[in-house]
């Protein structure tokens, strides 16, 4: 099932990246961070929405490494930020999406408003399809329900593809295999 | 000149729209295949089309389930019968809640009703934010096509505009351009007080509204600003929640050849804000006719609509024309069905007629909707209403008098220096000159073939088949009946020529005539089932179709239904020349001389044959056991433009149309190119004579009869 994801992800242009445990994936983030010289001041905030995945992870440590990651999810820090990062609920392996319960504002602050898109994924969370998905999810429970297929696009000038309108110009898929049961 | 038709040339000479819509349809045939691959595509658009069809036959119990269950969710739901009731409870609501500022992500019920121009003159400020949306505002024109609105526009023409807009000049750089507009409408998303979306689906087991976009904006426009609005029209109601998923399936792929759009999103009731309060969400479900669409037993197809423009893809009119003349708001095929009743019956007069009828569209319509054939049902409703003009009803009237048609065409083909030289018109008096002005016309018969035919000889054989000759064999290709006679009589049958037979009434019927086409089928029917034969067959595609399928849908139309039996008599003993002869190989009566090698021809798939009688298949097989050895050309089952009296009414259409597929055929390299339709071949045999090219064009009749045993 991964193996498909990453495929049509991928064709979809967004970046897909596998990772057994937790620490590994934080690694990654936090390597991304400094790549994208994530610091305290606007424009190159990084923010990062409650979720299973911070569970355990020492936040204060991560903001002394990086001042300009906020954990406080505003609309100004989102505006102003390059990377914004979800736990994303569930993967549609063949269309390499990334979905989520979106009803929180502060979850489509972070997604669509900032450069980068980092969606984390539990990698045991890839269904297989679109039917799938609206089998399992409940709408009486889920409000706002984004199913997200690589990163914002248009062709509307002259059919050229251009990736980065509105939404992110990268979204970039953190899949980690133990994440289990932390739905 | 009317101003329709100067609307016509203008789009016809305008480089960039006939250049971006041509590149564009070719590549999305390719790229909507590619989307689909390992997809049941069949078992999908039947899916959708149930899921439509069903949710049309119950659009009110079903707009009071959503309103239910939307309303139970938090949502406010507003009814509004007409554009007047749904603008104004907007404009209410924008003045109640002290709106000033709107953001709009794309909305084309909102296009329907021109929601913008109503808003401004209340003074409010209003954004389009997806990126063609906005491109079009700010140009101050309508969007001319239903997925891509600014498809008409080149790079230049948007850095113009942009560089207006921001007060800086910018150059035509199309990634550089994205990002005005990202910063641009980024500060209109953040200051806007509402923000209005439309709605891909309205589902009603669950109140939620699905939004299907690429750049993002339905997303802001639906979180940022404190007030959403849903303006959504009836016909986008689906029953459940389940059957939000074969249309998510279908859209994407149909719509942008995308497996999926970027953003999806499935909003049930209202969400919080950013600042912690709750947003307020108001659904305006919009009727504006579309329940007497739904009430109207021919019409309530149309309903089944996705909006997923892929008939505009596919057509060889709009390609060419583009949505600003083959379309009002809602473009294309479709849009002109849409406009006929959103808007009005009479404001698809002049964009009716734009539909040469080729079936392309039907074809790959994800909800099943038969486009031509409502278009027709436009025109028949226009003639109810106003009347057939004078001139129309005089050519019918010339038409259905065998021996006065013939004669009059022999009379213009001989006068003077418009004689025909080795089997061509090329030049026309007057009011016929158009005709002859892109192709060269067939000379018209000395001796028709009802009048060739009592001079052949035939064995007494055991079958009988009554031939069914059409106005083209008849009068311009008689050559051709005599082949088909010869061919038929080895595999032992005697044809029959019954004289009673007159015009297949398509000509009628495509002018929205149906009382006349009544008259024709009739006459043909009483003709033909007059001496018992086993079977009818003829030649043109055309015809045989109406033989099969329309002399039974005109009667069903006018309600002569005791005219029903004899009509679907006749309908099942008749078949094309192509499908009777593969029968006729396959059951041993006919076989090909052995070892062949016949050389490389190319074939043309005649619109009526492959979308109405569906062969394909069987010309191409016989052709290949005949020892011909078959080069595709691209597009090889696009239409040639011929259209029978469409070619008349827009030559210019017509003639770019026929010029593409004489350049697809000469791309084969082939000197052979076979069809099955006479119509065709006068279409294209005529466009290589006028080019003086010698690539030979034969019916496929013609090809077999010598490679027969
Ligand atoms: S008519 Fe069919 S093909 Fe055309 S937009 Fe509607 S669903 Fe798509
Ligand atoms: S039938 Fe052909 S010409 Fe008419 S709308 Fe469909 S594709 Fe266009």
């Amino acid at each position: 099932m991964f193996d498909l994801f990453k495929a049509k992800a991928e064709a979809v242009s967004a970046e897909v990246h596998r990772f057994a445990t937790k620490k590994e994936g934080l690694d990654f983030i936090r390597q991304l961070m400094t790549t994208e010289g994530i610091a305290d001041e606007p424009q190159s905030y990084a923010v990062w929405t409650e979720c299973p995945f911070l569970e355990g992870v020492d936040r204060d440590e991560l903001v002394k490494e990086f001042p300009g990651l906020k954990f406080n999810v505003t609309r100004t820090f989102a505006e102003q930020s390059k990377i914004g990062i979800t736990q994303m609920h569930w993967g549609l392996a063949n269309t390499g999406s990334v979905c989520q319960n979106s009803t929180p504002a502060e979850e489509r602050l972070a997604s669509s408003l900032s450069w980068i898109h980092v969606a984390i994924l539990g990698t045991d969370q890839i269904l297989p399809d679109m039917p799938t998905l609206l089998e399992k999810v409940d709408p009486k429970d889920c409000a706002y329900l984004a199913i997200i297929s690589g990163p914002s696009r248009t062709a509307d000038i002259e059919r050229v593809l251009t990736i980065g309108v509105h939404g992110p110009q990268r979204l970039v898929v953190v899949c980690i295999d133990d994440l289990g049961g932390t739905n | 000149m009317s101003t329709f038709k100067d609307s016509v040339d203008k789009a016809l000479n305008n480089p960039n729209l006939g250049g971006a819509l041509g590149r564009f349809s070719e590549a999305y045939a390719v790229a909507r295949l590619k989307a689909y691959e390992g997809i049941d595509i069949e078992a999908l658009r039947n899916r959708v089309a149930a899921i439509k069809g069903y949710a049309a036959e119950h659009m009110e119990e079903l707009a009071e389930q959503f309103t239910k269950m939307a309303t139970a969710r938090g949502a406010k739901v507003f009814r509004a019968r007409s554009p007047q009731e749904a603008k104004e409870y907007i404009a209410n609501l924008c003045r109640e809640k002290g709106v000033k500022k709107i953001v709009k992500s794309k909305s084309m019920a909102s296009e329907e009703i021109h929601l913008n121009e109503h808003l401004q003159k209340q003074g409010l400020t209003v954004n389009e934010t997806d990126l063609g949306e906005w491109i079009i505002q700010l140009a101050g024109q309508k969007p001319s096509h239903m997925v891509m609105p600014a498809i008409h526009m080149t790079r230049d023409e948007v850095a113009d505009l942009f560089s207006k807009e921001v007060d800086e000049r910018l150059s035509n750089d199309i990634p550089k351009l994205v990002k005005v507009a990202r910063k641009e409408l980024r500060s209109k998303f953040l200051e806007a007080d509402m923000g209005i979306s439309g709605g891909n689906m309205a589902i009603a087991e669950t109140g939620t509204i699905a939004l299907v976009t690429n750049e993002g904006n339905a997303r802001l426009t639906t979180s940022l600003p404190k007030i959403h609005v849903a303006l959504v029209g009836l016909e986008k109601l689906v029953p459940t929640w389940a059957d939000a998923a074969p249309i998510l399936v279908a859209l994407p792929k149909s719509a942008t050849s995308q497996l999926l759009t970027s953003y999806v999103s499935l909003i049930t009731g209202p969400t919080p804000n950013d600042d912690g309060s709750m947003k307020e969400m108001h659904i305006v479900l919009m009727d504006n006719r579309r329940s007497e669409m739904a009430a109207d037993p021919v019409f309530k197809q149309a309903l089944q609509c996705i909006r997923c423009a892929s008939c505009l893809n596919v057509c060889p009119v709009y390609r060419l024309v583009g949505g600003h003349v083959f379309g009002h708001i809602y473009t294309g095929g479709i849009g002109t069905i849409l406009t006929a009743w959103f808007d009005e019956l009479k404001k698809s007069e002049d964009i009716q007629g734009l539909c040469i009828q080729c079936g392309k569209c039907k074809e790959i319509c994800p909800g099943k909707i038969d486009i031509p054939g409502l278009i027709l049902e436009i025109r028949r409703r226009l003639v109810q209403e106003q009347g057939q003009s004078v001139t129309q009803k005089a050519i019918f009237s010339v038409v259905n008098n065998r021996h006065l048609f013939h004669g009059m065409l022999r009379a213009a083909s001989k006068a003077g220096k418009f004689m025909a030289k080795d089997g061509f018109i090329r030049h026309l008096p007057m009011f016929l000159s158009e005709l002859s002005e892109f192709r060269s016309l067939p000379a018209i018969a000395d001796k028709p073939f009802r009048d060739v035919f009592d001079t052949i000889k035939q064995p007494v054989l055991p079958g009988k088949v009554a031939f069914y000759a059409g106005c083209l064999i008849d009068f311009a290709y008689p050559e051709m009946g005599e082949k088909l006679v010869k061919i038929l009589n080895k595999a032992g049958y005697n044809v029959t020529f019954p004289k009673g037979q007159t015009c297949c009434g398509a000509p009628a019927r495509y002018n929205g005539a149906y009382e006349v086409a009544a008259g024709n089928a009739t006459d043909n029917i009483n003709a033909l089932l007059e001496k018992d034969v086993d079977y009818v067959i003829s030649a043109c595609p055309t015809c045989t179709g109406a033989l099969k399928h329309e002399f039974i849908d005109v009667y069903e139309n006018l309600g002569q239904r005791d005219k029903l039996p004899k009509a679907r008599r006749l309908a099942t003993k008749t078949m094309d020349f192509s499908t009777f002869v593969k029968q006729l190989v396959d059951e041993g009566k006919l076989s090909f001389k052995e070892g062949v090698d016949l050389g490389k021809i190319t074939y043309h798939d005649s619109c009526h044959l492959k979308r109405t009688l569906h062969a394909e298949k069987e010309p191409r097989q016989l052709l290949t056991q005949a020892g011909y050895e078959i080069n595709e050309m691209f597009e090889c089952d696009t239409c040639c433009g011929m259209g029978g009296s469409y070619s008349i009414k827009f030559p210019e259409i017509s003639k770019p149309i026929l010029t593409r597929k004489l350049t697809n055929i000469k791309a084969t390299d082939c000197k052979t190119v076979a069809m099955d339709c006479p119509g065709c071949v006068m279409q294209i045999r005529g466009g290589f004579d006028k080019e003086g090219s010698k690539i030979q064009v034969k019916h496929t009749l013609e090809l077999l009869a010598d490679a027969l045993k």
